[in-house]
C-alpha cells in the first residue's frame, strides 16, 4: 500500500444549488406509452415466439428542459430497457418518444445518430463502457471526430477534464490507471464531450465506493447548474434519486405506479409499492431506524415474462382488496397536483381508510430503545 | 463451557493477518483487530470494499487457506485461542457453535444436490436425527425462515430458487447447528432493498429467539444504525472507531465515521442538503507504520498524523485510532 495523492484533488465543497427556473411546460424529453416487449422464442429447426419479455410496458414520462427526472426500481423492473429505448439503443415495440419537438422513431439510422449528438448516456460501471486500450484522449475525441467537430481537439480534452475535476495529466493515461470514481468522471467528460442536452444516467453511482459516491453526485449536480443539462436519472437506490431529482418516478414490473415531485413523494407516498420501498431503505440514524414503521413485503418480483393479470403490484401488495386489484389494471391517475398514482385505492389509503394487512406490518422496535 | 453473562462469547484481540508472495512484499489485509461479541449481541463490522471486513471474519473462523497466509493475535471463544487450535477441534467448534452466512449464496450452496438434501444433511450431522425426522426438521426449519411451501421447495436445485430464497435457505442451514454465533457477511449485498428488509427483519427475529451473538459486517451504515448493539468502522485493514451504535451515530469522531455519515445521501433528509464528499479514493491509503492511513483524504490532519500509526485507545467507553478525533462538540451535518 502506498500514499497515492489523488488526482481529483480535494472536491469543493457545495454550499446547495443555485435556484435553478424548470418550466414544467417545456418539456425536453416526452415518452408516451413507450413498450420494449423481448420476444421469447422456442423451437430448433424453425423458431417460433412463444412468447414476450415484456421488459417496459405502456411507459409515460414528461422530462422538463432542465431538470432532473428519476427512475427507481428494483432489479430487472426494465429501467434500464426504458434508458435504453429512450436514446433507440434498443428498439421500442411501441409509444412514442419525442425529443426537443423530434419524433424519434421516425427517424433513419443516419438521422438518428445525428440526434444523438443531444442526448447522451452514462453508464453503471465505467470500467465495462471504456475501451482499456484507449486513452482517456482519445476517449474524449472519439465522439468529437465522429460528429466532425473541429476546432483545437487537445485544448476541448483538457477543458472537459477541468470540468470534471481531473488534471490535465489524466489525458495521456488509461482506464485501468484510474480509481472508480474517476473512471466515471471520465465517462461524464465523455457525455458531455459534445454539448448534449439530455444525459441518461443508467446507475452512476452504484459501481462506486460509498465514500466516493457522493464526489460523483455534486459534479452531476454541478454540471447541471453550469451547462444547463437535463436528466433522466436511472437507480435503484431511492436516496440517491431523491436527492437529485426534481421529480421522482417509481417503476415496477414494466410500468410507472407512481410519479411525484421529489419531496412530496417522500413526505405523501400514496402508492403501496413506494410505501413498502420507502419503509425498506434503511437509515443511518438509530432513532429514526427504531421508531418507525415498516411494511414488508412477501414473496419476489413476478416474472415480466407472465405478469400478474390486474394490478401488476397484487401478488405482493399488504393493501390489496378483494375487488378491482387482481382483474383491473390501474392507469396512472393525478391525484394531487403533480402527483400521479396508479391504484385504485390510492385515495382511501391516504385517508386511512384502508390498512394494510396486520402480518405486513413491522412496529417500531421499542424493545433495544 | 462458562456461562458467566458479563464475560464476551468471543474476544478477538490484535488480530493480524497477512498475505505472503514470493518476491513480493507481504500484504497486511488485516492488523491490529480487537473487539468483543457477547451472547444475545449483534456487533456490526463496517467498511468499505478492501477495508479487511471479511478477510477478519474468514480468520475468525479458521476459513482462510492455510498456504501463504499468516495469522496472529488471540480470537477467544469460551476459553479456547480458536487460532492455536488444531483443524479437527477447530472444524468441531465450526459446525456445532459458529456459522457463517456469505454474501452470494450461490457459492455456499451445491448447485447439482436438492435444497432438501443439502439442509437435511446439516441436520442429520448436528441435531442426531435421520430420515422421516430430519425431513420433517428440515421443512420446519425453512418455514421458520419464512420460505412458502417449504416440502415442494425442499426437492429443488438452488437455481431454481430466487436470490432471496436461497439466502433464506442459507440462513435455515446456518441455523441447523443452533450456533451460539453466527457471522453474516454482506448477506444483504446482492439483494433488493424490499428484499433486504425482509432477511434483515429474520435476523432480528432469530437473534432475539435464540439468545445467539450476531456479526454483521455490510458497508451499509443504514444497515447497522437499525440492527447493531456495537458497530466498529474499519478503514484499510484496521478498526479506526468502534463504539455503542448511537454514541458512534449521534457522536462519530474518527473523521472518516463522520466524512461517511456526512457523503451518504438520507432518505429523510430536507432536500437541497448539500452532501460533503470525502476526498480522493478509498485506494489514496498511507502504508500504517507511517501514519494514519485515512490521512490523505482527511481534512482533520494535523503533522503529527503521519508522525507513525496512532495507536487504538480507549476514550470514554469508545475505541478510537485518531491523532485529532472531531471534537465532541461538533454538530454533524446531516
Ligand atoms: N435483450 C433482452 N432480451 C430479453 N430479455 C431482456 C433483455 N434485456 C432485458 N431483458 C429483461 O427485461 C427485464 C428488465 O430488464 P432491465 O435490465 O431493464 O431491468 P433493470 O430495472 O435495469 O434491472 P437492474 O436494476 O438489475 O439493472 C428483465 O426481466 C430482463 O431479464
Ligand atoms: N487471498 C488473498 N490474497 C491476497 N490478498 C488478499 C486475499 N484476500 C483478500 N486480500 C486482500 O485483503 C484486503 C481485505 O480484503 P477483504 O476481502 O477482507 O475486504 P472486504 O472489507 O471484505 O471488502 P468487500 O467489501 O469488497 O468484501 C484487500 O486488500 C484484499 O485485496
Ligand atoms: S391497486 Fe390494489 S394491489 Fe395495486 S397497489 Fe393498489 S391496493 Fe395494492
Ligand atoms: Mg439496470
Ligand atoms: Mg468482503
Amino acid at each position: 500500500m502506498t500514499a497515492q495523492p489523488s488526482a481529483a484533488g480535494a472536491d469543493p465543497v457545495p454550499t446547495g444549488r443555485d435556484q435553478r427556473e424548470i418550466d414544467p411546460d417545456d418539456v425536453l424529453l416526452s415518452v408516451r406509452g413507450l413498450q420494449v416487449h423481448f420476444p421469447i422464442r422456442r423451437g430448433i429447426l424453425v423458431e417460433r415466439q412463444v412468447g414476450a419479455v415484456k421488459a417496459v410496458d405502456g411507459v409515460d414520462l414528461a422530462v422538463p428542459r432542465g431538470s432532473t427526472v428519476g427512475l427507481v426500481g428494483e432489479s430487472g423492473c426494465g429501467k434500464t430497457t426504458f434508458g435504453r429505448a429512450v436514446l433507440r439503443l434498443v428498439e421500442p415495440t411501441g409509444g412514442t418518444v419525442t425529443f426537443d419537438g423530434t419524433d424519434l422513431r421516425e427517424l433513419d439510422a443516419e438521422q438518428m445518430r445525428r440526434q444523438r449528438r443531444q442526448m447522451q448516456m452514462v453508464f453503471q460501471d465505467p470500467m465495462a463502457s471504456l475501451d482499456p486500450r484507449q486513452s482517456v484522449e482519445s476517449v474524449l475525441t472519439e465522439p468529437l471526430r465522429a460528429h466532425d467537430i473541429g476546432g483545437d481537439h487537445r485544448a476541448r480534452v483538457r477543458e472537459l477534464l477541468d470540468v470534471v475535476g481531473l488534471p490535465a495529466s489524466a489525458a495521456s493515461r488509461y482506464p485501468h490507471e484510474f480509481s472508480g470514481g474517476q473512471r466515471q468522471r471520465v465517462g461524464i467528460a465523455r457525455a458531455i464531450a459534445l454539448e448534449p442536452q439530455l444525459i441518461v444516467a443508467d446507475e452512476p453511482v452504484s459501481a462506486l465506493d460509498v465514500s466516493i459516491q457522493a464526489q460523483v453526485v455534486n459534479l452531476l449536480e454541478q454540471l447541471q447548474d453550469r451547462l444547463g443539462l437535463t436528466y433522466l436519472v436511472i437507480a435503484h437506490d431511492l436516496a440517491v434519486v431523491r436527492h437529485i431529482a426534481d421529480v421522482v418516478a417509481v417503476m415496477y414490473l414494466g410500468g410507472l405506479v407512481e410519479q411525484a415531485p421529489s419531496d412530496e413523494l417522500y413526505a405523501t407516498p400514496l402508492h403501496p409499492y413506494t410505501r413498502a420501498l420507502m419503509s425498506a431503505v434503511p437509515i443511518p440514524d438509530p432513532d429514526v431506524e427504531e421508531s418507525r414503521e415498516r411494511i414488508l413485503l412477501t414473496g419476489d418480483l413476478p416474472s415480466p415474462a407472465a405478469p400478474p393479470s390486474g394490478c401488476r403490484f397484487h401478488t405482493r401488495c399488504p393493501f390489496r382488496q378483494e375487488t378491482r386489484c387482481d382483474d383491473e389494471r390501474p392507469a396512472l391517475r393525478e391525484i394531487r397536483p403533480g402527483h400521479t398514482v396508479a391504484c385504485h385505492w390510492a385515495e382511501d389509503i391516504e385517508a386511512g381508510r384502508i390498512a394494510p394487512r396486520e402480518s405486513a406490518v413491522v412496529e417500531p422496535d421499542v424493545s433495544t430503545a | 463451557m462458562t456461562n458467566d453473562p458479563t464475560r464476551p462469547l468471543l474476544a478477538v484481540r490484535d488480530l493480524g493477518v497477512s498475505f505472503t508472495r514470493k518476491g513480493a512484499p507481504d500484504v497486511r489485509a488485516v492488523d491490529g483487530v480487537s473487539f468483543d461479541v457477547s451472547p444475545g449481541q449483534t456487533v456490526g463490522l463496517v467498511g468499505e470494499s478492501g477495508s479487511g471486513k471479511s478477510v477478519t471474519s474468514l480468520a475468525v473462523m479458521g476459513l482462510l487457506p492455510r498456504r501463504n497466509v499468516r495469522v496472529d493475535g488471540r480470537v477467544i471463544f469460551d476459553d479456547d485461542d480458536l487460532l492455536t487450535l488444531p483443524r479437527e477441534r477447530m472444524r468441531d467448534i465450526r459446525g456445532r457453535d459458529m456459522a457463517m452466512v456469505f454474501q452470494d449464496p450461490m457459492t455456499s450452496l451445491n448447485p447439482v444436490v436438492p435444497i432438501g438434501v443439502q439442509v437435511t444433511e446439516v441436520i442429520e450431522r448436528h441435531q442426531q436425527l435421520s430420515g422421516d425426522a430430519a425431513d420433517k426438521a428440515a421443512a420446519e426449519l425453512l418455514d421458520r425462515v419464512g420460505i412458502p411451501d417449504p416440502t415442494r421447495r425442499l426437492r429443488e436445485y438452488p437455481h431454481q430458487l430466487s436470490g432471496g430464497m436461497r439466502q433464506r435457505a442459507l440462513i435455515a442451514m446456518a441455523l441447523a447447528c443452533r450456533p451460539r454465533l453466527l457471522i453474516a457477511d454482506e448477506p444483504t449485498t446482492a439483494l433488493d432493498v424490499t428484499i433486504q428488509a425482509q432477511i434483515l427483519e429474520l435476523l432480528k427475529e432469530l437473534v432475539h429467539d435464540s439468545g445467539a451473538a450476531l456479526i454483521m459486517i455490510t458497508h451499509d451504515l443504514g444497515v447497522v444504525a437499525g440492527l447493531c448493539d456495537t458497530v466498529h468502522v474499519m478503514y484499510s485493514g484496521r478498526v479506526v472507531e468502534g463504539a455503542q451504535r448511537r454514541e458512534l451515530f449521534a457522536r462519530p469522531r474518527h473523521p472518516y465515521t463522520g466524512g461517511l455519515l456526512a457523503s451518504v445521501p438520507r432518505l429523510d433528509a430536507a432536500r437541497g442538503t448539500p452532501l460533503h464528499p470525502i476526498p480522493g479514493s478509498p485506494t489514496d491509503v498511507l502504508a500504517w507504520p507511517s501514519g494514519c492511513a485515512f490521512a490523505p483524504r482527511c481534512h482533520h490532519r494535523v503533522d503529527a498524523c503521519t508522525d507513525g500509526p496512532p495507536p487504538l485507545e480507549n476514550i470514554g467507553g469508545r475505541s478510537l485510532r485518531c491523532v485529532n478525533p472531531l471534537p465532541t462538540t461538533e454538530e454533524v451535518p446531516a
